[in-house]
């Protein structure tokens, strides 16, 4: 096992750069997410750690060694495709021993370490089946069988998930995760549901155009994105623009939205972003935050654990996340007054 | 079923099978003839396997049918090898040129064998490689090789990529890689491949006429020449034998490999 470290990474494919000066680091025994829409380089990053494909420049590092140099089949890495990627003429234990036959591990110590692979996944009993003759979440284990059975240095999945159904793709979230602390192998995967990112990872890297725009753990990068790329991107956000002054940003409208936290020099055009669901609904007595506006709720859409309201105030709409605990919901063309707090209002750079 | 359809498949099957009466039918009175006493075709048929004694005692019938298998299944296997190999390097690599080295492939098909027997014979009396049955394999392993690249190729465009990356990172090297992974998957391909060759082998007899010397012959030249001095039903004989092991060896692979057909 070993940590890894991109350094100043670049990459282009012909005048189109795919990576763009990325730096990243991950520690040993971390779980990380490159998470990024369609076409933001998430898997030309990971195929360069592999070592499939080469950076133009910069560095790639494994506990502090230079790997640049090293040609894939010697970096001891485990990969799973999002095909797969399973020998169609092999079985479900050759699959997984291809890796230490290739090595030439003794055949006993093969089969011993193929069971406990298939075991950890789940699978002791599938081990004579040809690939063709499995569900996609086993497909889906098996593949990791395969890739964790070397022993690898560094754990590379490229959207794993993304092939199963939704009901799958939960449960699998679950068994990655638990594989990955049992077998403590330090673990990148890609993908751009950020959903995953945010219920998996320990870390997340978001990738935008072949740039890393933002890094760290889920709870700050939801929370307290730097970004309006990662505000909006990461869940849904009500985005405020103005005038920034010392009590916060000020709109077109003259109303000011309080912001905590560092904001934009005063006078400079700024922006804020506030989560649906830090937005409170109050009557009567009930205690009102920094923020208050008043607004009509437009429309209503139920998902179930909770109702986003669409609430016009000033030719402006603001969405507001209220969870479902058996309260009554605002009807449709209600007047109600919104709060929030002016720690739930985060500063934005512009991108 | 409505009737239509019913009467529609009615007709669709009577098409197929007169059109494999049409295939089938020389063939089936060859085989007939050559157990026909009467050298003359003479009906009604009086049964015997004179022609087939008469071929035992032929040695130069025998002799150019055992050269004909023997460069057949060389030319299969060189063939086999080299353009898989070819194919291989077509998959894997993308070097300048690839483009334009692909579609070369394609018109030595198209070039009528006349003119390709005539131009080997120039080239390589020009050589110093002269007649006879090395020229004659030479030539048909150059005849051949379009036909493996291209089939084998075609096998290629439905295999993964990943596969051969996922191996890769698993450690194994180019030659495990090729060994275990790729060529199991595009065997059906090769074996396909592999009977092309055969058959441009088997069956050829333009570029073997120009290259072939008079004692060294192939068996397609030496029924030519046994025809022109006059036709014998020792020839029904050879060739019913040369038929039944090409459709034994054809359904074989057919069958094995499921080619054609489905079910
Ligand atoms: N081998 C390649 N040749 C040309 N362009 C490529 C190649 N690989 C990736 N790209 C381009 O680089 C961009 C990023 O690709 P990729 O890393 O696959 O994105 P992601 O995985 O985030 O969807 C895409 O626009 C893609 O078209
Ligand atoms: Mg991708």
């Amino acid at each position: 096992m070993a940590s890894v470290e991109v350094k100043n990474i670049s990459r282009s494919f012909g005048s189109f750069k795919a990576l763009d000066n990325v730096s990243m680091y991950f520690e040993d025994g971390g779980f990380y997410a490159l998470l990024g829409p369609s076409g933001s380089g998430k898997t030309t990053l990971l195929r360069m750690i592999a070592g499939f494909d080469y950076p133009d420049t910069g560095h790639i590092e494994m506990n502090g060694e230079s790997v640049e140099r090293v040609p894939l089949e010697k970096r001891n890495i485990g990969m799973v495709f999002q095909n797969y990627a399973l020998f169609p003429n092999l079985s479900v234990f050759e699959n997984v021993a291809f890796g230490l036959d290739v090595r030439g591990v003794a055949r006993e110590e093969t089969r011993n370490r193929v069971r406990k692979a298939l075991e950890l996944v789940q699978l002791g009993k599938l081990e004579d089946r040809k690939p063709h003759q499995l569900s996609g979440g086993q497909r889906q284990r098996v593949a990791l069988a395969r890739a964790i059975v070397i022993n690898p240095r560094v754990l590379l999945l490229d959207e794993p998930l993304g092939a199963l159904d939704k009901a799958l793709r939960l449960d699998m979230q679950v068994e990655l995760k638990r594989i990955q602390r049992e077998t403590g192998i330090t673990t990148v995967f890609v993908t751009h549901d950020q959903e995953e990112a945010l219920t998996m990872a320990d870390r997340i890297g978001l990738l935008k155009d072949g740039k890393l725009v933002e890094e760290g753990r889920p709870e700050e990068i939801y929370n307290r994105p730097k970004s309006l790329f990662a505000a909006t991107f990461l869940g849904d956000a009500n985005i405020f623009e103005g005038m920034s002054n010392e009590r916060g940003i000020t709109l077109a409208s003259g109303e000011t939205i309080a912001v905590a936290g560092e904001k934009p020099a005063s006078g400079q055009t700024g922006c804020c972003a506030v989560r649906p669901e830090r937005i409170r609904i109050v009557s009567g007595a009930q205690q009102e935050l920094e923020n208050v506006v008043e607004g009509r709720v437009e429309r209503r859409l139920f998902a179930g654990n909770s109702t986003t309201l669409f609430v016009n105030h000033k030719e402006r709409q603001i969405r507001v996340g209220v969870p479902n605990i058996g309260s009554l919901v605002p009807a449709d063309g209600e007047t109600v007054t919104l709060t929030w707090a002016a720690e739930s209002t985060v500063p934005l750079a512009r991108d | 079923m409505s009737k239509t359809t019913r009467f529609l498949s009615a007709l669709g099957r009577g098409y197929v099978v007169l059109l494999l009466a049409f295939l089938y039918l020389p063939i089936f009175i060859m085989g007939l003839m050559s157990f026909n006493a009467s050298p003359f075709y003479q009906l009604p048929m009086k049964w015997s396997t004179t022609w087939y004694e008469a071929l035992s005692q032929d040695d130069r019938l025998v002799g150019a049918a055992l050269n004909s298998l023997q460069i057949a299944i060389i030319t299969t296997v060189i063939a086999s090898i080299l353009g898989t190999a070819a194919s291989l390097a077509f998959f894997r690599y993308n070097f300048k040129g690839k483009k334009v080295l692909q579609t070369l492939l394609l018109p030595p098909i198209a070039i009528p064998w006349l003119i390709t027997g005539t131009a080997m014979l120039v080239f390589f009396y020009g050589v110093g490689i002269g007649r006879g049955l090395h020229a004659i394999l030479l030539g048909h392993v150059a005849l051949a090789l379009p036909y493996v690249i291209i089939v084998v190729n075609a096998r290629l465009q439905t295999f993964a990529p990943e596969l051969e990356e996922a191996a890769r990172s698993l450690g194994a090297s180019q030659w495990q890689i090729t060994r275990r992974i790729t060529l199991p998957y595009i065997a059906p391909g090769v074996i396909a491949g592999g009977l092309f060759a055969f058959a441009v082998s088997f069956d050829q007899f333009v570029v073997s006429y120009f290259l072939a010397t008079p004692g060294q012959t192939t068996l397609p030249v030496e029924i030519y020449a046994a025809i022109r001095k006059g036709f014998t039903p020792e020839i029904n004989a050879v060739s019913t034998i040369i038929i039944v092991i090409s459709m034994a060896l054809m359904l074989f692979t057919a069958r094995f490999y499921k080619f054609g057909g489905n079910g």
